[in-house]
């Protein structure tokens, strides 16, 4: 993903945290100042300062963590990820999602566009 | 302040706001004023596009995040003109005669809700969807059931003129899904009653509401307010709570009600669900058509019903365990994926309830119960079955570690999905179907209304809306909700003459009361 993608994350994430609650916001940024810290014990180093072989090890830990509030955190962090990516018109492009308000009829017309016939 | 004055004030517009203010046209033709208040917009026609995030941020509470207490939970549930009936899939299903008589509510009848759901499955064109108008994501279920040795049923389902676009869950693009949003409410619209929509209702006090009209954000979908933006004390000599499950019973615990009534909140279920994915070798019809033509319904059994589903790519994504290369490959397959949804029977269980916090807003608790992970196990490893029947080369089971099961190891599924590797937190786990919080029964020592809606011991005071339910209803909930808001609607057309000329005879309603609260009426 290009620099432009990573922005468009970005800001789908930003829309979508600005009508969410000041304390689901302000528990986001203790989560990411904590999830940047914890590998320095082990790595030496911050998160964001990790390979991402390292960073997927830290999350995968995180992932599994015994501490109920540490697992949600991250399915939290993962959701928000998740919906930046996938918001995107080129990554639903890119995975074959081809949903249309227009139906049967839209993918008739597409799939003849496409010369592979009728699907329906 | 602005003061308003009513006879009847309804709050919320889904199925069981829908219906009661049809229910309770017969009153505005007598002359009584009728005003439904929702919550959410009234969206025009050409506004709902099918876009994911677009359409959760305008048609959901919480844009469809909302979660439970600790954060294990997702609710969904629509907050816009028409409810939870604009975003769902139209399924209707009558309830069981064995759920409702386990009910035990004095007066509540399996033929009365039987006959009343009859009635609604009528106004709303419901249906079998025609043959050919069913995608290979719905026939590979039913072909995976055959096979496996399930017992598929189709599902009735309230559209006309559907033209298959898969997005009910985000609105109906075309208008083919005939929720409260375009038959019940509009009927009544018609006909007299007033809708006022981003109008939400801060607290109750004896015999009004107070109201908060939002202005319309210049960059959100949907009109603005009928009324303009400010607070109002709406007074009514009665109200009707229509607000669901989580919306109805939060109000009455912010407007003082839960010392009254000490069952408030409580027999919270909610159907906790599971959305699994397999991946076939080839691509199938499943981003368009109908997503939802088929079930299984194990609840007596196992505890759990199955449901053909399509979700949209982040909801899909989110509901994969896990990140990385192994995320991304099934979702690289989106085209080549069959989904099916695993749904818990639950149970009302202590602790599982609605509160709200210091600011007044809805708090859910939630534990999963030891029954509940059972039933999402079992029924996941029934939906791996289905699929590897179906001709699925992979599964991906949220209850088996690691999560991805190979078409080689249909003959482990036991083994692999196990009740064991549910964890609270990691599993994305979903609910729509909320139910209870102002449980029907006898008296406040056990619930929050009697059989007919109205609240123990506060005569202007009604429910007509899912939070009625004692306990989980097995089923999708709608076509009930509809059932039992005509029966709330049916007891105050009954009581209105003595409740509405008692009204009248205080003053109209229109006069300034103060607080007042439930023990100055009970």
């Amino acid at each position: 993903m290009d620099e432009r993608g990573w922005t468009d994350v970005e800001e789908r994430i930003e829309a979508a945290l600005r009508n969410r609650s000041p304390a689901l916001r302000r528990q986001l940024c203790l989560l990411i100042q904590v999830l940047d810290w914890m590998p320095l014990l082990r790595y030496g180093r911050r998160f964001s300062a990790l390979g991402a072989e390292a960073r997927a090890a830290v999350l995968r830990r995180l992932q599994r963590s015994p501490a109920l509030v540490l697992r949600r955190g991250f399915w939290g962090l993962r959701t928000l990820v998740l919906l930046g990516y996938y918001g995107r018109p080129e990554a639903r492009r890119a995975i074959g999602y081809r949903a249309d308000p227009g139906g049967w009829e839209a993918r008739r017309r597409t799939t003849a566009g496409e010369g592979k016939g009728d699907e329906a | 302040m602005i003061e308003r004055s009513y006879d009847v004030v309804i709050v919320g517009s889904g199925a069981g706001g829908g219906t009661a203010a049809v229910g309770l046209v017969p009153l505005v033709e007598q002359g009584h004023r009728v005003l439904v208040l929702e919550q959410g917009p009234r969206l025009a026609d050409e506004e709902f596009t099918g876009e994911e995030l677009e359409m959760a941020e305008a048609l959901y509470a919480d844009a469809g995040g909302f979660l439970t207490a600790d954060g294990t939970m997702t609710l969904a549930f629509g907050q816009v003109y028409g409810g939870s009936t604009a975003v769902y899939t139209g399924t209707s299903l009558i309830a069981g005669p064995h759920v409702i008589e386990a009910w035990d509510i004095p007066g509540l009848t399996h033929t009365d809700v039987t006959e009343r759901s009859r009635q609604y499955m009528d106004q709303n064109n419901v249906h079998l969807l025609e043959p050919e108008l069913i995608n290979e994501n719905n026939s590979l279920f039913q072909k995976g059931c055959e096979a496996a040795g399930y017992e598929a049923h189709q599902f009735p389902i309230n559209v006309k003129g559907c033209l298959g676009s898969s997005l009910c869950n985000l609105g109906c693009p075309n208008g083919a899904k005939q929720g409260t949003d375009r038959v019940q409410l509009p009927a009544a619209e018609l006909c007299g009653v007033e809708v006022v929509t981003r109008a939400e209702v801060l607290r109750l006090e004896e015999r009004a509401a107070m109201v908060r009209v939002s202005e319309k954000p210049p960059s959100e979908k949907g009109a603005p307010s009928e009324w303009e933006p400010g607070e109002y004390r709406v007074s009514a000599r009665m109200v009707v709570l229509a607000g669901g499950a989580v919306g109805s019973p939060a109000l009455l615990l912010r407007s003082g009600f839960g010392e009254h009534l000490p069952r408030l909140g409580e027999r919270f279920t909610c159907h906790p669900a599971l959305i699994l994915v397999a991946e076939h070798p080839r691509p199938i019809t499943n981003d368009v058509g109908h997503p939802k033509s088929f079930f299984v319904d194990r609840a007596d059994e196992e505890g759990y019903v199955l449901e053909t589903c399509m979700y949209f790519p982040f909801v899909t994504a989110k509901s994969l365990v896990g990140f990385g290369e192994e995320h991304s490959r099934f979702m690289a397959a989106f085209p080549r994926l069959q989904m099916i949804l695993v749904l818990a029977c639950d149970r009302a269980t202590p602790g599982n309830r609605v509160t709200i916090d210091g600011a007044g807003r809805p708090v859910v608790h939630y534990r999963f119960t030891d029954e509940v992970v059972r039933a999402l196990a079992l029924g996941t490893r029934a939906s791996a079955r289905i699929f590897f029947a179906a001709g699925a080369l992979r599964v991906h089971a949220p209850l088996a570690s690691p999560t991805t099961l190979g078409a080689g190891e249909a003959d482990r599924i036991d083994e692999r999905v196990r009740p064991e590797h549910f964890t609270p937190g990691t599993v994305s786990v979903s609910a729509a179907h909320l139910m209870g919080g102002c449980a029907m029964g006898r008296s406040e020592r056990d619930s929050v209304t009697d059989g007919w809606g109205r609240v123990h011991g506060i005569p202007w005071l009604r429910v007509a809306d899912s939070s009625l339910f004692p306990d989980s209803l097995h089923i999708n909930p709608y076509l009930t909700i509809m059932a039992l808001a005509d029966r709330t609607a049916e007891a105050i057309r009954l009581d209105a003459g003595e409740l509405l000329a008692a009204g009248a005879e205080a003053g109209g309603g229109e006069t300034e009361v103060a607080g007042g609260g439930p023990a100055a009426t009970a």
